[in-house]
């Protein structure tokens, strides 16, 4: 779905000499107006949230980030972010693995099953998990208003990331290497550390960074589920809806901005790592 | 994929199946089958309660009406932006690719937070202005559609970029040396390889559209009957103890979603060499 490979890998790969022109004028004015909506849309507004929370100066960043209840939001948003993320690594690429060398009956309905986390709206998917993990549970666990709520919503809405990006790779995989690398005697698990998973890192990388910054950001499918109870279920998303409701626009945009950098140092960091995984392979 | 098959059955190949169907079956397919089984309690009680109350039908009015203008918009965009990306070159093409994929990582409440500093009618930067011309946007239907426009923003693109570089410029190139015009060689030769990368990306937008909740919750004032989506109307009839509103709501939605994977699914049969 929308989740596979960025374009950047795909744009240098397949890039071909000749294949591009230069601006003709009807074309410049098309990427005109296409920039003036884009700036309008996404740049300009984005740019006012970074602007508004460097206007107060360090003293607004560092009173919000001291406010022991926005301290406490940050700091359980970017750690069940975190294990969220870790366990998609380890089943989305599970998932992804039986998708493309099993096959049984039924596997398109996985397929579909996959999706439907990213294509149901926010606040359905908290009133979905809710019926199975709320207080009717017809397996008598109630996780509603606890900080497991925060861990499955989270799961439930960052299923397809890794799962979506892992899968193609997958497919164009060259089963031969591994297969002469098994002739060569090697066993299941060296072939898989030498040769399967450092083609996998990448597209591991890409998925588990949309992973976590999914993560960090989720608010609809919270709003029914974790009860956003003050110091304990409450989440980043909830303290920028909070001090936005107070009018306090410089506070909701100093957190906004330090999940951007969170985010960002998280795609930085993935990065580098799956640099090292390709290399070691 | 001569080899796919011959790989032998091993207590693993199992193990590993009943993990991934039993995982996806407690996160997934279980809790969606409540949502459906409690809609349908009462027999169809809850979704006539859901359909004869003008909040709900408000809601859903006004969550299509703003679901199309944004798909309209972002198709538009999409497609234009796309062959902007692919087929010319321009200072600032990668910078702008990369940017294009930011929406997409933006907390929906970040969006709200971001549009409402823009366009709010008294301190925003662009918003007394505007209003002053009489347009208003924050707290009314052009800023939930814009809300809902930035959402999805990169969807259709990210489908139809891939094809476009995969097709080449061949065949336009040969269409423009035999005098067929820009529009022309567009709608004859480019429009029909693009068709099903579109089609895909319009669905997937259009779901995403049609769902979109926490940045529309804070740009739109949540005025019911006025300014009030399907999604915020979820959120009310739960909170106000009309479960049965809530869920009757909730299963259309997650119909809609369904029914467009379903779709998008069926369009795109490439994906899957084994043809079964």
């Amino acid at each position: 779905m929308t989740v596979d490979t960025p374009l950047a890998p795909g744009t240098a790969r397949r890039r071909r000499a000749r294949s591009t022109t230069s601006l003709t004028r009807s074309s410049g004015l098309g990427l005109g107006v296409a920039l003036t909506w884009f700036s309008l849309l996404v740049l300009i507004p984005l740019a006012l949230v970074v602007i508004q929370s460097i206007d107060g100066g360090w003293e607004t960043f560092r009173q919000t980030l001291t406010n022991p209840q926005t301290a406490a939001a940050l700091r359980l948003t970017v750690t069940q972010a975190l294990v969220v993320t870790a366990i998609n690594v380890v089943m989305g690429t599970l998932i992804a693995w039986v998708l493309v060398r099993d096959d049984f009956p039924g596997k398109r309905l996985l397929e579909v099953v996959i999706d439907i986390p990213f294509a149901l709206p926010t606040i359905v998917a908290g009133l979905v998990l809710l019926s199975l993990y709320g207080p009717d549970s017809p397996l008598g666990v109630n996780v509603a208003n606890t900080e497991r709520s925060v861990f499955l919503a989270l799961l439930f809405v960052t299923l397809p990331f890794v799962v979506r990006t892992v899968q193609p790779v997958l497919m164009e995989l060259d089963r031969d290497v591994e297969e002469a690398a098994a002739s060569l005697g090697a066993s299941r698990f060296t072939t898989l550390r030498r040769i399967i998973l450092p083609s996998l890192a990448p597209a591991i990388t890409a998925g588990a960074a949309l992973s976590f910054a999914r993560g960090i950001s989720e608010y609809g499918s919270l709003v029914l589920l974790s009860g956003n109870l003050p110091l304990k279920t409450e989440v980043a998303s909830v303290r920028i809806l909070t001090y936005i409701e107070n009018g306090n626009e410089a506070a909701a945009a100093s957190v906004a901005t330090i999940l951007l950098l969170v985010a960002l140092a998280a795609i930085v960091l993935l990065q580098v790592l799956s640099s090292w995984v390709a290399r070691r392979g | 994929m001569a080899s796919r098959r011959a790989q032998p059955r091993t207590a693993g190949t199992y193990g590993r199946r009943a993990l991934v169907i039993g995982y996806l079956f407690l996160l997934v397919i279980w809790p969606v089958a409540l949502v459906v089984q409690k809609t349908f309690e009462g027999g169809l009680d809850n979704l006539r309660t859901a359909l004869t109350d003008p909040v709900v039908t408000d809601a859903l009015q006004l969550t299509v009406v703003v679901a199309l203008w944004a798909v309209a918009i972002n198709t538009v965009f999409g497609v234009g932006i796309s062959l902007l990306l692919v087929r010319y070159e321009f200072p600032g093409r990668r910078v702008l690719s990369a940017l294009i994929d930011l929406p997409l990582s933006v907390s929906p409440v970040v969006v709200g937070l971001a549009l409402l500093l823009a366009y709010g009618g008294t301190n925003g930067t662009f918003g007394p202005a505007l209003e002053d011309a009489g347009l208003q946007i924050a707290f009314a239907t052009p800023g939930i559609v814009m809300a809902t426009a930035f959402v999805s923003l990169p969807l259709v693109i990210r489908e139809v970029v891939p094809v476009l570089h995969e097709i080449g410029t061949e065949q336009e190139q040969a269409a423009k040396s035999l005098g067929a015009g820009a529009w022309q060689t567009f709608r004859r030769i480019t429009l029909p390889s693009i068709k099903w990368a579109l089609v895909y990306g319009v669905v997937l937008s259009l779901a995403r559209s049609l769902g979109e909740f926490g940045a529309v919750k804070i740009i739109s004032g949540n005025v019911a009957q006025q300014t009030q989506t399907a999604t915020l109307v979820v959120e009310q009839k739960y909170q106000d103890f009309e479960q049965g509103s809530a869920y009757a709501t909730s299963f259309l939605l997650a119909l809609i979603a369904v029914a467009a994977l379903v779709v998008v699914t069926i369009l795109r049969p490439k994906d899957d060499p084994d043809g079964d």
